[in-house]
């Protein structure tokens, strides 16, 4: 027993020569964000609390796909999603299609502590943010001049996709030269817990790169992207569309409840056997404070902390940075 | 597998017990109807997913129910549409929400789209029965007045007036609708279709087109939930019928009673369900649920009360 956290920045083909340059700032921002988590549950701060503000820093960082650094849509525009719940009360909120509010996470707490319902979407959920006084900026403050070039370059790739004149190979070639194979990973998220089982999840991203305008991914659905309850708290990341088939957040959670597995053993199942492969990880922690970060993908941004002592800032399986 | 086909359609959970009798029977005449003709379809051979989506077209372009043609309204006096729909055997999935022009939103949810005047969802029932739930429920639908969370749900029940969704149930009825069908080779599918809630915020998304919420498939069962969004979602309750068959064994009736029993908190809720052995089930908590369903060796039931 005691309070755990953990944090994701994306789970996908991270590809593993990442260039010092792309990857020290994304270890620093989980360094950064696992320090904010850490200490605000040392100072005795409710874990929905925690997973908000954690979520927020995420969101403001430009390195991640969420807040500023949003992917865009085939329009060019942001459309950002969110999901924060409760674990003991299993009160949640959602939101999606945001084009102005600052952090996304902030509205889905409002909208599950302010209204009756879970989930507000688009002109309604823009409308509720001004009704509530919520920080707004213009649309440009998230959109950065990298996710300019990857719209563009997956807009090219997928010209080339479509057209069948093109051999096969060639397709391949060009899906795979995306860039630095990060087009579609950056989901942030975090789960925690605090000595006395009180457990939270939260998860906010810019979806897909070159997404339609309109859709909607696993990150604000309960049971998919995000889900907590009295056992255990998860947040997922990856192809929005097997996650939600494969109901990844809530699965880990019901082979506690129905088939009586560990966290670990839960969260390891969930990856392995139900989402598809290459396609999923997630962070999560139980009440009883053991935390959980298995990915099918190649690499997955992530920290964890616990009150033992124990910290981990990691990318790749098996490997993980020192945390000083 | 293959035990031969089964179909469950709903027409909402949540009905007013005072409800006319002839109200009654039309809802009957309406559920039967659509009943028959998934059962002639699937006599036909087609495909589980096929016919959810044929029945539930038949729903929506009936007024009689809260989805398509008949939609509830939200606060502004609009319809906002969703839906959404599941193949259990690769658990594919398609779903919308905010629809204003779509005449069977079910049938975008499957990306088969055909456009329509906006008007054709807005029926003048539902222009009064707007009114009607404004005058009732000023007070707990001003969302900038604390409700405290699932409070609202429980204090519902030491209420004298029946209520669903806090609204008073002759203003909440009529519902979502549903189908959920398990065709002779064990394929299953399923199918929500909705206007929403009565007098909701503009941009809300209820639980109907939401995978593993309102709707879920997969290779074991079909399942299509109605009643309170939120404490659907919060349940994760289809999903949860196909879990608990999965990871602990049950029986699909069982199933279905264990999550209306443990996993509303106070909602209230139904569903119906059919499992690839063709096996159907229902259940809620609610007052009522419009329901029907037959099986192929013959079976065949129409409700509304317990």
């Amino acid at each position: 027993m005691g309070w755990a956290i953990a944090l994701h920045g994306g789970a996908g083909d991270i590809p593993r020569s990442l260039p010092p340059e792309l990857r020290q700032p994304r270890e620093a921002a989980l360094r950064h964000c696992l320090q904010i988590g850490v200490d605000a549950l040392k100072a005795a701060r409710s874990p929905l609390d925690v997973v908000e503000l954690v979520v927020r820093e995420l969101e403001d960082h430009p390195n991640f796909n969420a807040g500023k650094g949003s992917v865009l849509t085939s329009n060019g525009t942001v459309e950002m999603e969110a999901c924060i719940m409760d674990g003991n009360t299993k009160k949640c909120g959602a939101v999606s299609g945001l084009t102005t509010v600052k952090n996304a996470v902030s509205l889905a707490r409002l909208v599950m502590e302010k209204t009756p319902h879970i989930y507000l979407g688009f002109d309604g959920a823009e409308a509720f943010a001004r009704e509530q006084g919520i920080e707004t900026v213009d649309s440009s403050h998230f959109i950065t001049p990298e996710n300019i070039d990857r719209l563009k370059q997956a807009k090219e790739a997928n010209r080339v996709q479509i057209d069948y004149t093109q051999p096969i190979q060639k397709v391949e070639e060009e899906e795979a030269s995306l860039p630095n194979g990060d087009s579609q990973i950056g989901t942030v998220g975090c789960v925690a817990v605090d000595s006395y089982g009180n457990i939270a999840a939260a998860t906010s991203t810019g979806g897909l790169v070159n997404k339609m305008v309109g859709r909607i991914g696993d990150t604000p659905i309960i049971g998919a992207g995000t889900y907590a309850n009295s056992l255990c708290a998860v947040s997922a990341t990856g192809k929005g569309e097997a996650i939600i088939r494969a109901t990844v957040a809530r699965d880990v959670a019901a082979l506690m409840e129905y088939k009586g597995l560990s966290l670990k053993e839960a969260a390891a199942y969930v990856i392995n056997e139900c989402a598809p492969s290459r396609t999923a990880g997630l962070v999560a922690v139980s009440a009883t404070g053991e935390v959980a970060m298995p990915f099918n993908t190649v690499g997955m941004f992530r920290a964890c902390a616990t009150q033992d002592g124990y910290s981990e800032v990691a990318i790749w399986p098996n490997e993980s940075c020192s945390c000083d | 597998m293959g035990s031969g086909w089964a179909i469950a359609v709903h027409g909402g959970a949540g009905v007013d017990p005072n409800l006319p009798k002839e109200r009654q029977e039309e809802a009957k005449q309406l559920l039967t109807r659509c009943l028959n003709l998934g059962i002639s379809a699937l006599r036909s051979s087609v495909s589980a997913i096929d016919v959810v989506e044929l029945v539930v077209r038949e729903l929506e372009s009936d007024p009689l129910f809260n989805s398509g043609r008949g939609s509830a309204l939200t606060a502004k006096g609009t319809v906002e549409m969703e839906a959404s729909i599941m193949d259990g055997p690769e658990r594919r999935c398609g779903a919308v929400s905010g629809i204003t022009t779509v005449k069977n939103p079910i049938s975008l949810a499957r990306l088969g789209v055909e456009m329509v005047d906006n008007d054709y969802f807005i029926t003048e029932d539902n222009v009064g029965m707007l009114k009607l739930a404004k005058e009732a429920n000023s007070i707990l639908f001003d969302y900038r007045i604390p409700i405290g969370g699932l409070e609202s749900c429980s204090s519902v029940v030491e209420n004298p007036l029946l209520q669903m969704n806090g609204l008073p149930i002759s203003v909440y009825a009529p519902e979502t609708v549903g189908c959920v069908v398990v065709d002779s080779q064990g394929r299953c599918a399923a199918a929500t279709s909705t206007g929403g809630l009565m007098n909701k915020m503009t941009g809300r998304i209820g639980d109907s087109p939401l995978i593993g919420a309102g709707t879920y498939a997969c290779d074991l069962c079909g399942v299509s939930c109605t009643g309170e969004g939120e404490a659907i979602i919060r349940g994760t309750l289809a999903r949860d019928v196909a879990a608990l068959m999965e990871y602990k064994g049950l029986g699909l009736q069982e199933a279905v009673d264990y999550v209306i029993g443990k996993r509303l908190d106070g909602g209230k809720a139904g569903l119906i369900a059919v499992s690839n052995r063709g096996e159907v089930a229902c259940g809620f908590n609610s007052v009522g649920m419009f329901r029907g369903c037959a099986t192929e060796d013959g079976f065949m039931e129409v409700g509304i009360w317990e």
